[in-house]
């Protein structure tokens, strides 16, 4: 037999955790750039210039360039300069969990800001009358009307980058990060079994975004039905 | 430049370059097929396209990458000698990564692709065939010139991401602006500066494409009425 899968049987307790890192690495890039996402996207959409310029810069940079230079600048990078080294900062920068969370934070925000600038620009006009002309304030307007509204829309898109974000996290790896493509880097050179050791990390994230295609369908199913196409 | 490592940079920005050119080409010809073959009315082939698309978009790219790399290498030298063949095959990073990235972003492609032709109206076709034309013909001289034009905001899209994908392939060791950059990191210790530099190197590749491609679009799109608001 060409194909050996014997190594990769015990050592699936290995892809196990791979699976928790890459979550847990996952779940906070996501929550923190979805945070920063939203005023960011407020940002996008205003007429102003002074506050939509730099919205605008940070999201044409950081979706212009690799997330791997991204990555690189943040865990490697830093550490080129003194004052940072010597800061009450140095133990998280110097840690490889924190800079890549912070690098796939940043990358998120960006491009969901895009996507929320885009579906805030997509809000019907008539909603906004009606919330100005039953008195609501701007403030109101927002917390009310607009964004409820555009975070629903923005659910389709958002669930595509959630996957490449999944895809995206395979890049802790290469910070000497232990996610799923982390075991199968390790399985591959203590056995030498490469091809084996990959093809293992591909069905983990196969099945991981079958899994989330899934739960975003549900969620579009449950905000956005109201949006479906009427059943005959 | 850059501690005398500016020139050496460049040269890495050069094989960036070729390697996404290089590797789109053979991304388009994939992306063409994946969709012919998913438009096909022979199931087998439309099911053969789906599961090519679905599989490797599901995959991150560096998953595929490391597989492709390593694990095809190692493939085909445990089949080798079963055929004969007994000295070690190496492949070439560049070989390697022209043949990932395009069979990665082939799979990205045929679905733009496949949104493409089907938003060609169905007349088109059937207009072609009632002239005589073969499907060979019909696909080459009526449906891809009117798909260039609703592929290009998708193609543009693919198209940045596959340049930025690049990036990965100095993992497996091309020698790209950013395996330049991280020796030239390695040997002054000055991380933050070469990366900034790579970044502002793709940030103009980006920047270039963008508007390049945006002009395409304008060419395209000149025969074609925009509804006015």
């Amino acid at each position: 037999m060409i194909l050996d899968f014997s190594v990769i049987w015990e050592n699936l307790p290995l892809y196990f955790n791979g699976v928790l890192v890459t979550l847990k690495l996952l779940l906070i890039s996501l929550a923190v750039g979805l945070t920063v996402a939203v005023p960011l996207a407020l940002m996008r959409v205003s007429r102003q210039p002074a506050v939509n310029f730099p919205a605008w810069l940070y999201t044409y940079v950081i979706r212009g360039t690799p997330m791997l230079v991204q990555l690189f600048l943040i865990y490697y990078g830093l550490a080129q300069f003194a004052a940072v080294r010597e800061s009450f900062l140095w133990p998280y920068f110097s840690n490889a969990t924190f800079c890549a969370c912070l690098a796939f934070a940043i990358n998120t925000s960006a491009y969901t800001a895009e996507i929320l600038a885009g579906s805030l620009k997509a809000t019907p006009h008539g909603e906004i009358e009606a919330a100005k002309a039953v008195g609501m304030s701007r403030f109101k307007l927002y917390r009310r009307i607009l964004l409820p509204s555009a975070l629903r829309r923005a659910l389709p898109q958002y669930s595509n980058e959630v996957i490449m974000m999944l895809h995206t996290t395979s890049l802790a790896s290469i910070v000497t990060l232990v996610d799923i493509t982390g075991a199968a880097r390790t399985v591959s050179s203590q056995y030498y079994l490469p091809f084996e050791a990959y093809i293992t990390a591909g069905v983990f994230y196969l099945c991981l975004t079958f899994v989330l295609v899934r739960l975003f369908k549900r969620a579009e199913r449950r905000w956005l039905g109201y949006m479906a196409p009427r059943k005959a | 430049m850059l501690n005398g490592y500016g020139s050496t940079i460049v040269d890495g920005a050069w094989l960036t370059l070729l390697l996404a050119l290089t590797s789109m080409a053979v991304a388009i010809l994939l992306g063409l097929l994946g969709a012919a073959f998913r438009l096909s009315p022979i199931k087998w082939l439309a099911l053969l396209g789906d599961a090519y698309a679905t599989v490797i978009r599901g995959i991150p790219d560096l998953v595929l990458i490391l597989l492709i790399f390593y694990g095809g290498q190692d493939i085909v030298n445990r089949v080798a000698p079963m055929l004969g063949y007994e000295d070690y095959i190496e492949i070439d990073a560049f070989a390697a990564g022209v043949g990932t990235l395009g069979f990665i972003f082939g799979a990205y492609l045929s679905e733009t692709f496949r949104g493409a032709f089907m938003a060609i109206p169905k007349g088109q076709g059937e207009a072609g065939a009632a002239y005589g034309m073969s499907g060979v013909q019909v696909f080459f001289r009526i449906l891809v010139p009117q798909m260039i034009r609703f592929a290009i905001p998708g193609f543009t899209n693919n198209w940045l991401v596959l340049t930025k994908a690049t990036a990965l392939i100095s993992v497996v060791g091309l020698q790209d602006m950013m395996f330049k950059a991280k020796s030239a990191a390695d040997a002054t210790r000055e991380p933050f500066t070469f990366y900034l530099a790579v970044a502002a190197l793709y940030l103009v590749l980006t920047s270039v494409s963008l508007l390049a491609l945006r002009f395409l679009e304008k060419r395209y799109s000149v025969g074609v009425k925009a509804a006015e608001l």
